[in-house]
């Protein structure tokens, strides 16, 4: 329904502005504005990749800050000590997520509910720790983790390197959300979001359950994957407390509040997860918890469907033509 | 989102001056000697009994006869300890759950088992996913064969959705819909794939008299549209003994009585189980 909205025709030139406003945006605002939405973009497949797994399958993941590690430092790794080019690294780790979000959804289809909650968030527990792990200190570099050096924009473009990862980010962030639509709105996306609702209808009309779980687990996780890589190659520098259990809460809580089971709303969701945290320290350093949840709670309830279904309504508002 | 529910499909949909297939026609289903237990309970007795193609088989008895214990082992939903199910000479009981459709089986649930939050065009055209579905990279990258798959699954719902009169809703979300509504979404659904075997479980439970005539005409209409055999577990009396070619009736697992509609209403065990002893 969601998506259709978009396509009207009314909406169409928003839209398109929307979409040139993303381009142009680094040669409007300094460099530091770009990098933090850049971070706000890369957070955005991070959530869309939950949301698949929990908004549109109904699978609920509560260690998704794992497959963003994982991804994290199979690029540091591949770039410090393979010497891989940055952008190499990304359909590396896109393969290695996916093999391992798949290879971890076998156990989880036998896992309903609370039960898939709680054996994804043992994932995000255990994560610090294994990357602190004495035995793989030789590649994570341990506690001090992995420094990198920042990435030079290509062919000597005559740019500053911020505005090039913004760019670098942005293509990555295009392609993976076309790619989702795409997925959502078809075949595929119907069986995801049938097995959602109902299981056992879904199997009886042809739909391999198994199959489809497993592929979405891992499809998940190669979005959080990427996001992970691409937070990397942005910030230079992959240590083992940037990802410990409050990650994938935070993830989760991007899902909630940009709208479980919508695409768009996971650019909201993430600029929520990364601004709001801020603005609240701004205000009060000694209350910045207080105000996250005051704002989290208004949120949840003016807006139970999440920010997306926010502005859709105001658009809806806003163009209602008096009959 | 309301659609009409007693003006539809009042009028003949079609006459195709249809005719009973004669008892020789090859047989699409074959149950024999079925056996459930959970536990101590047997909820399938010994079961036997054919559907030839193209034929309206209704399947009655008293609550807890076992028809729906069949149905779901037709499904794949439960495993018989003992027996067999064939679909065109095939055993079933080896093939996955999913595997079921590629046969040409489809059903229909007791309590309607609907995607709530999908829009009934969408809940339709998951009916059709054999027809629709290839590759998770052929979708992301949405290929010529998606999109020809997805144009001619849509018309072939859409199709559907006339036929049982529900083309009105198609944009609203099944959740929201009145029970008889949803009734005929699961119906549409069970069409869509063009099932060479339907299985309707208690279509006219929760319907009212009317509802329940618009009911006789469609399964009738489908029978002659989509040339498919149809199983009918049904307790509603008149409604099987209208629409149906040949009747099983069943009581504690096993079959009491099987023969033309007429043959059926007149068994003395039927009667019985029924009635009650006295009144045989």
């Amino acid at each position: 329904m969601q998506s259709q909205m978009i396509k009207t025709s009314s909406s169409r030139p928003l839209v398109a502005a929307v979409c040139m406003l993303a381009i142009l945006l680094p040669l409007f605002v300094s460099d530091f504005r770009s990098f933090q939405v850049t971070q706000i973009l890369v957070y955005a497949i991070a959530v869309l990749g939950l949301n698949l797994l929990t908004g549109y399958n109904g699978q609920i993941s509560l260690g998704h800050g794992a497959f963003f590690a994982l991804g994290a430092y199979v690029a540091a790794i591949l770039m410090d000590k393979a010497g891989v080019p940055y952008w190499a690294t990304i359909p590396v780790v896109a393969a290695v997520c996916f093999v391992v979000g798949f290879i971890f959804g076998l156990p989880a289809l036998r896992l309903a509910g609370h039960y898939l909650a709680l054996a994804t968030f043992s994932l995000a527990l255990a994560t610090p720790q294994l990357l602190k792990h004495p035995a793989l200190e030789k590649w994570t570099g341990g506690v001090q983790g992995i420094f990198l050096s920042k990435p030079q924009p290509p062919f000597g473009l005559a740019m500053s390197q911020d505005r090039w990862l913004y760019w670098f980010v942005l293509l990555h962030v295009v392609v993976l959300f076309v790619c989702a639509a795409n997925l959502l709105r078809g075949p595929v996306g119907r069986a995801i979001r049938a097995i959602r609702d109902q299981p056992l209808a879904a199997e009886t009309a042809g739909i391999d359950n198994s199959r489809f779980k497993t592929t979405v687990f891992g499809i998940s996780a190669m979005y959080t994957g990427i996001a992970g890589a691409l937070s990397a190659i942005v910030l230079q520098f992959v240590s083992p407390d940037s990802f410990t259990m409050f990650l994938s809460i935070y993830f989760l809580v991007g899902v909630v509040v940009g709208g479980v089971g919508s695409i768009w709303g996971a650019f909201l969701g993430a600029a929520f997860i990364l601004i709001v945290p801020n603005l609240s320290s701004e205000v009060s350093k000694s209350a910045t918890g207080m105000l996250y949840a005051m704002v989290l709670l208004l949120l949840i309830w003016r807006m139970p469907n999440g920010l997306w279904s926010g502005v859709l309504w105001m658009w809806r508002a806003a163009t209602r033509r008096p009959a | 989102m309301w659609c009409h529910v007693a003006s539809a499909g009042r009028g003949k949909l079609m006459e195709t001056g249809y005719t009973a297939p004669p008892n020789s026609a090859e047989t699409i289903l074959e149950i024999s000697e079925l056996t459930v237990r959970f536990g101590g309970v047997i909820a399938l007795n010994g079961l036997s009994f054919k559907v030839a193609s193209g034929q309206v088989v209704g399947l009655i008895g008293p609550n807890g006869a076992g028809k729906t214990t069949a149905f779901n082992c037709l499904s794949r939903i439960y495993k018989p300890n003992a027996g067999d199910i064939k679909v065109d000479g095939q055993s079933i009981l080896k093939l996955d759950r999913h595997a079921i459709p590629a046969l040409g089986v489809a059903r229909t649930f007791q309590n309607v088992a609907l995607f709530d939050n999908l829009t009934v065009m969408d809940n339709v055209l998951v009916g059709a996913h054999r027809a629709s579905i290839s590759g998770f990279m052929a979708n992301a990258l949405w290929l010529p064969k998606v999109r020809s798959a997805e144009r001619a699954i849509h018309d072939r719902a859409r199709d559907a959705m006339a036929f049982l009169k529900i083309e009105d809703c198609a944009d609203a979300l099944a959740g929201a819909l009145p029970f008889p509504i949803r009734k005929r979404v699961e119906f549409a659904r069970a069409l869509v794939c063009n099932p060479r075997l339907l299985l309707l479980d208690e279509p006219a439970a929760g319907l009212n008299h009317e509802e329940v005539e618009v009911l006789r005409e469609q399964i009738s209409n489908v029978r002659d549209r989509y040339r498919c055999a149809i199983l009918l577990v049904e307790h509603h009396m008149s409604l099987v003994m209208a629409v149906s070619d040949r009747v099983v009736a069943m009581d504690f697992g096993m079959k009491i009585a099987e023969g033309t509609p007429e043959e059926v209403q007149q068994h003395p065990k039927v009667i019985q189980a029924y009635l009650g002893a006295d009144a045989a």
